[in-house]
């Protein structure tokens, strides 16, 4: 490996950021802390797409198109999760997650 | 010379972008100098005084500087209960969100800091990160009245975002282009070239733009942020010192940014209106056979850029007349007129000029555009004749008077000239 | 000698990093949600640098803009104290850390050892991207966008050309599951009596 920016670059900053979502969906009680775990994911994977889109001419728009409808789904889920939360805060009033326990068996 | 600047490129790049960070955070700092002393003086001359007339001469030109002083030097409080990170981070985040707008902003012909092909289309959303300062300076006081600030702050700055990116998407649909420098050039020549009488939908795709660009500003009737009849002072409530400085930076930046984007897209950028585009003229001109002249194109974009930061004042100029002149509307009231009216309306100026492009025949267009223009400038050339014929009343204390805060009883025949 | 735009990538790599590791560690939710400012905004960033301007202004408008004032939103209107905290214990740390460590390690080196498929090994990093047009005709489904090329990642024998493609399918699809997803948030957080408690 050298120091000149490669492809593996963007990926190994892909991988980081998807583990920080992962431990940070893992490790946080409140569902809004969950919530910036995803996004962190959905942004390690856009950075893989965007990555491969600049280093991989054949995949030169399909990398960026794809980029921009994870980003978009992105926004999406993240306005349901909201709606989901508030839901939550309202018959709860709390948006602990460790809470949301009545369907335990 | 040149060898050693193609072998230490990465320096010479490094050292070429702080000179142009350096120069527009200087036009930035120095045009919020200069709109905080216009926006005095006009808020005075609307309200039958004469606003600040002490520091710096006859007009108070320094006494802007004289505030910033007096910021500088004031201590720098941060409350108790407040949440010092984001306390500290807030009017940061909201100035570099306004200043990174001025990156993509072209001031002449190419004259860009980093030309992009996405370039309003970066605009929008670099301002958008503002808000996220104002909220977070909000949150992070700690205290009641910055908190509904900043709440009141963040539900309308994501309702106004939509109506006012639809409204810039109609010029963008008619050039064909997200390109800054090319939309402004493709409005050369004539004033019918503007896009604002394009047709009838970009007409009123600059009133929707310019309404909506004064609530983004968080500027009157739309500043219910800082609501200073209700809130004491909005998110700023907190603030003193250098960082409550930065606020009054980062939305007198942001008011220059809207207004020149209103400019490109719909005023014809740098284009005077009756000359042909002044940079590439006066360098064929210039030159002699072929070649064009170097010096010919800077002297030409470098009128480019007084017309166009002219066009931009005056446009800062209409959102502080408007500031001084409308009363605040309510929190319901502000965001009914953006969901109820600004979104329908924009969604039809964008099917509308999207069925103008396809629909209209080309040879209508050109006498819709002379007609439009035809009216717009008679109006104001009414409006102004209006203007100048009525007779002015002076404030009291024009006419004469040198002490201005201790002056005695008003002389009868000074009163009589000046009964309302 | 490294350009400008190496040491760019290396200070908006770590200021991403740093970033994302500070939303993970920061127990307010708040300042985790200022900090997820700064690594998407250095996530965006990086898409400027490698040339994907549409895509790194989009990430501006919709995460930065848009998702996380909306998140910010959300904590304002659920907090109950005046600075939310919720604190899990020192175990469930390590544990998450150790399998966050053990995941990185994992990707990290099949990464490398892999060698990800790219047709060119020493393209540089300001090599240029096609702009917005091509990608809105993309969009449009007006044909294919990008160069015809092998499909990467199959066994030389069974090597064959990729089709074109274009994206009017894919993109009207995301528009009307925008519309669906607007009507659902609508619905789910409208005004109700909360549940006496």
């Amino acid at each position: 490996m050298t120091f000149a920016v490669g492809l593996n670059h963007f990926l190994l900053l892909g991988a980081f950021l998807f583990v920080c979502g992962a431990v940070c969906m893992a490790t946080k009680r409140n569902a809004i802390g969950i919530l910036m775990g995803v996004e962190l994911v959905l942004n390690a994977a856009t950075i893989n797409f965007v990555a491969y889109a600049h280093y991989n001419p054949i995949f030169q728009v399909e990398g960026q198109v794809f980029a921009l409808f994870v980003i978009v789904l992105a926004a999406a889920e993240a306005a349901i999760a909201l709606a989901i939360v508030l839901n939550f805060y309202n018959n709860h009033t709390t948006v602990d997650v460790d809470t949301a326990e009545e369907l335990k068996g | 010379m040149s060898e050693w600047l193609s072998s230490h490129r990465a320096l010479v790049d490094g050292v070429l972008a702080v000179v142009e960070a350096l120069l527009l955070l200087g036009f930035v700092a120095g045009s919020a100098v200069f709109f905080i002393w216009l926006e005095r003086k006009v808020a005075g001359r609307i309200q039958d005084r004469l606003g600040p007339t002490r520091v710096g001469g006859r007009f108070g030109w320094l006494q802007t500087i004289a505030d910033g002083i007096k910021l500088l030097v004031k201590e720098d409080l941060i409350p108790s209960d407040a949440d010092r990170m984001l306390f500290r981070l807030g009017p940061y985040i909201a100035f570099c969100g306004a200043f990174a707008s001025f990156i993509a902003l072209p001031f002449a012909y190419t004259w860009v800091a980093k030309p992009l092909s996405v370039g309003i289309f970066f605009i929008l959303a670099v301002m958008s990160t503002e808000v996220f300062g104002i909220i977070l300076a909000g949150y992070g006081s700690g205290s009641k009245w910055a908190l509904f600030g900043g709440m009141r702050e963040a539900a309308q700055m994501v309702s106004y975002e939509v109506p006012m990116a639809l409204c810039v998407l109609v010029p963008v649909i008619v050039a064909g282009s997200m390109d800054l420098n090319f939309i402004a050039m493709k409005q050369t020549g004539g004033i019918w070239n503007w896009y604002l009488f394009h047709d009838p939908f970009t007409f009123l795709a600059f009133w929707t733009y310019f309404t909506c660009a004064t609530a983004q500003c968080k500027r009157a009737p739309f500043d219910l942020a800082e609501a200073e009849s209700e809130l004491v002072a909005g998110f700023h409530t907190e603030y003193s010192g250098l960082r409550w400085s930065f606020f009054f930076m980062a939305e007198y930046g942001a008011m220059f940014a809207v207004s020149g984007i209103a400019v490109l897209l719909f005023l014809g950028g740098w284009n005077t209106g009756f000359l042909p585009e002044l940079s590439t003229t006066l360098s064929r001109a210039m030159g002699s056979e072929g070649q064009e002249s170097y010096l010919g194109w800077v002297i030409g974009n470098s009128i480019n850029v007084v017309v166009f930061v002219v066009k931009a004042w005056v446009l800062v100029f209409v959102q502080m007349w408007v500031r001084w002149t409308l009363p605040r509307l309510r929190i319901d009231q502000v965001m009914m007129t953006c969901l109820k009216y600004l979104l329908p309306i924009s969604c039809v100026l964008l099917m509308g000029v999207s069925i103008w492009q396809v629909a209209v025949h080309p040879s209508v267009g050109p006498y819709f555009r002379y007609g439009m223009c035809a009216v717009c400038v008679g109006l104001l050339l009414w409006l102004g004749v209006k203007v100048v014929a009525t007779p002015s009343r002076l404030p009291v204390s024009v006419t004469g008077a040198t002490d201005l805060w201790n002056r005695g009883p008003i002389p009868p025949e000074l009163a009589q000239k000046t009964t309302v | 000698m490294d350009t400008l735009n190496d040491i760019l990538f290396y200070v908006l790599m770590a200021t991403t990093c740093i970033c994302a590791l500070a939303v993970v560690l920061t127990q307010n939710i708040v300042r985790a949600a200022a900090w997820l400012l700064f690594a998407l905004a250095g996530v965006s960033g990086l898409f400027f640098l490698l040339g994907a301007e549409f895509v790194g202004s989009t990430q501006l408008l919709v995460y930065v803009g848009g998702t996380l004032v909306l998140v910010v939103f959300g904590v304002m209107l659920t907090a109950q104290g005046p600075f939310v905290n919720m604190r899990i214990g020192a175990a469930e740390w390590a544990i998450a850390l150790a399998v966050g460590l053990v995941l990185y390690g994992v990707l990290s080196t099949s990464l490398i050892i892999s060698n990800p498929p790219q047709s060119d090994v020493n393209r540089h990093v300001d090599a240029t991207m096609p702009d917005s047009s091509v990608l809105g005709s993309s969009l449009l489904g007006q044909g294919q966008a990008s160069p015809t090329g092998f499909l990467t990642g199959m066994p030389p024998a069974m090597r064959r050309e990729r089709k074109p493609m274009a994206y009017l399918l894919p993109f009207e699809i995301v528009s009307v599951h925008l519309l669906v997803v607007l009507i659902g948030a609508a619905y789910l957080a409208r005004a109700k009596r909360r549940r006496a408690v």
